[in-house]
């Protein structure tokens, strides 16, 4: 019963090499164990030099995402049992930079997140007695959208965000249309001028990667194709009926 | 990167992994995404075909069989079978990603995915066979 | 707000690729495949000609051939940036592929056209 599974950890401590370098571990080979198990396991017992974040360990917090054999999934939400016999590859998430080990640098997209402006925009300045209403069919309008833990897994899965990173990326625009298509929400021109610059919706190829990895099943690859036809739709109709504009 | 970033004593050395040319070939997802990607070269080339079979209309009777001959040679029939081979494939992909863009609704309903794929799917055969037979009967 | 002309491609992409989608395929066989190996008989000359001759058939051959061509534009244009890392590229890119479909168009609206007064 001490069946032991491999991990092949690739590791980055700037202070000691410039490379990035594979390390293996043996851990103990158990069913109900998940890679980040099997991390905590290294953290505690062999290595304790090893970074990674991680929080929740139950698919909520977002922050254990990397690659494990070349798939970036959440090490919290995959079991060890389906990579057997491996080894198994672990490596930090891709298209981002990393600081240490399996840390990557997520400032970039914290930013973009911001630039979307994920929050109920409104005319009137005023706000209601009480709350907005909003019936359940309005709500499941945008609720897959709404479900993203930013984990990044879709800015991995990204060719376009790899190539381009100034790109706005699947999870902001995501993010960017929840809000749009909330019916408690006024600011879809606003919001809609960002996603539309130059790095936004318009970088997309529709590589459809982003939403097969969600580990939360949100769909970004729709969201961005249903932002391009809007954002059409708009552009025809401004000349068309060029006095709707403002 | 925002502009406000607070003095870091010591700046952690990011390391950055450069994306290599040929990206697409590493996992099959991008190769199918990259052969979907080019068989815009066949929609392209077709349609140009299309227009030399007109062309070759107004020129005349000599022309129109000079083109036909020139259609029934290996080399025709090896890229128009590429060609279709590529058109296929970019029907069934164009069809299967529209209910991304797509939402139609009846009333509160929703048309669920798989439904938008097969009418689609559907609308595409019937079109395919109206062609066909009205080439057969003409 | 600038205003992109992108929704503009675009809408001439998605058109292209629809209707490339659903008329290709039967097309390449029929012209292609099927009767140049004699699977089935050709109408003939004088009937395609009479069939072409027709006004809606003409305004939907040129949709079909123009579209087509701005379908490819976009998508290579972008298989080229993202596929071979061409971004610097961009400029030079974008004018050729939008440019030769452009050039196309007006080709296909030009045969199209004279052959009405064949």
């Amino acid at each position: 019963m001490n069946e032991q599974i491999t991990l092949e950890v690739l590791r980055y401590r700037p202070e000691e090499s410039s490379k990035q370098i594979y390390q293996s571990y043996d851990v103990p080979f158990k069913k109900e164990w998940v890679i980040l198990d099997a991390l905590n396991y290294i953290k505690d017992e062999l290595d304790g030099t090893l970074s990674y974040r991680w929080s929740c360990r139950m698919g909520v917090c977002g922050s254990c995402g990397m690659m494990v054999n070349g798939e970036p999934v959440l090490s919290c939400a995959s079991f060890l049992e389906t990579f057997h016999p491996g080894p198994i590859r672990i490596e930090p998430l891709e298209n981002f930079p990393v600081v240490r080990d399996l840390v990557s640098e997520m400032s970039d997209f914290m930013e973009k997140l911001e630039r979307v402006q994920p929050w109920l925009i409104r005319k009137d300045e005023d706000p209601p007695e009480g709350e907005y209403l909003q019936t359940p069919s309005q709500l499941m309008d945008y609720k897959n959208y709404s479900m993203c833990i930013n984990c990044m897994l879709c800015y991995s899965a990204c060719p376009v965000y790899g190539l381009e990173p100034s790109f706005l990326g699947p999870a902001a625009i995501a993010l960017g249309q929840r809000y749009n298509l909330d019916s408690r929400d006024q600011g879809e021109k606003i919001r809609n001028a960002v996603l539309s610059e130059d790095d936004g919706i318009w970088q997309c190829t529709l590589v459809g990667e982003c939403s097969a990895v969600c580990p939360k099943d949100v769909d970004p690859a729709a969201a961005i194709q249903r932002l391009k036809v809007s954002t059409t739709v708009d552009f025809f109709k401004s000349f068309l009926m060029p006095w709707q504009n403002r | 990167m925002p502009d406000n970033h607070e003095y870091i004593k010591y700046h952690p050395r990011w390391h950055r992994t450069p994306i290599p040319v040929f990206w697409w070939i590493q996992k099959w997802v991008y190769i199918k995404f990259i052969l979907r990607e080019l068989t815009s070269i066949a929609v392209m080339s077709f349609a140009l075909v299309l227009l030399f079979h007109v062309r070759a209309l107004i020129q005349g009777p000599q022309a129109y069989s000079d083109l036909t001959e020139l259609l029934s040679t290996p080399i025709s029939l090896i890229l128009h079978s590429i060609a279709l081979i590529s058109l296929l494939y970019h029907s069934i992909t164009w069809f299967s990603l529209a209910p991304k863009a797509l939402t139609v609704r009846i009333g509160k309903w929703r048309i669920p995915d798989q439904l938008i794929i097969g009418m689609n799917m559907l609308a595409w055969i019937f079109i395919s066979f109206v062609i066909g037979w009205l080439m057969v009967t003409m | 707000m600038r205003r992109h002309i992108e929704p503009f491609w675009w809408a001439l992409f998605s058109s292209g690729g629809t209707l490339a989608a659903f008329f290709l395929p039967v097309l390449i066989f029929i012209m292609g495949i099927a009767i140049p190996l004699g699977w089935i008989e050709s109408p003939g000359y004088e009937k395609l000609f009479a069939l072409v001759s027709n006004l809606h058939i003409r305004v939907f051959l040129f949709s079909l051939i123009s579209l087509s061509l701005f379908h490819w534009a976009h998508r290579f244009r972008f298989t080229l940036y993202d596929g071979l890392q061409l971004k610097h590229l961009n400029r030079l890119i974008a004018v050729l592929c939008y440019g030769s479909a452009i050039t196309g168009t007006l080709m296909t609206g030009y045969i199209l056209i004279i052959f009405s007064s064949h």
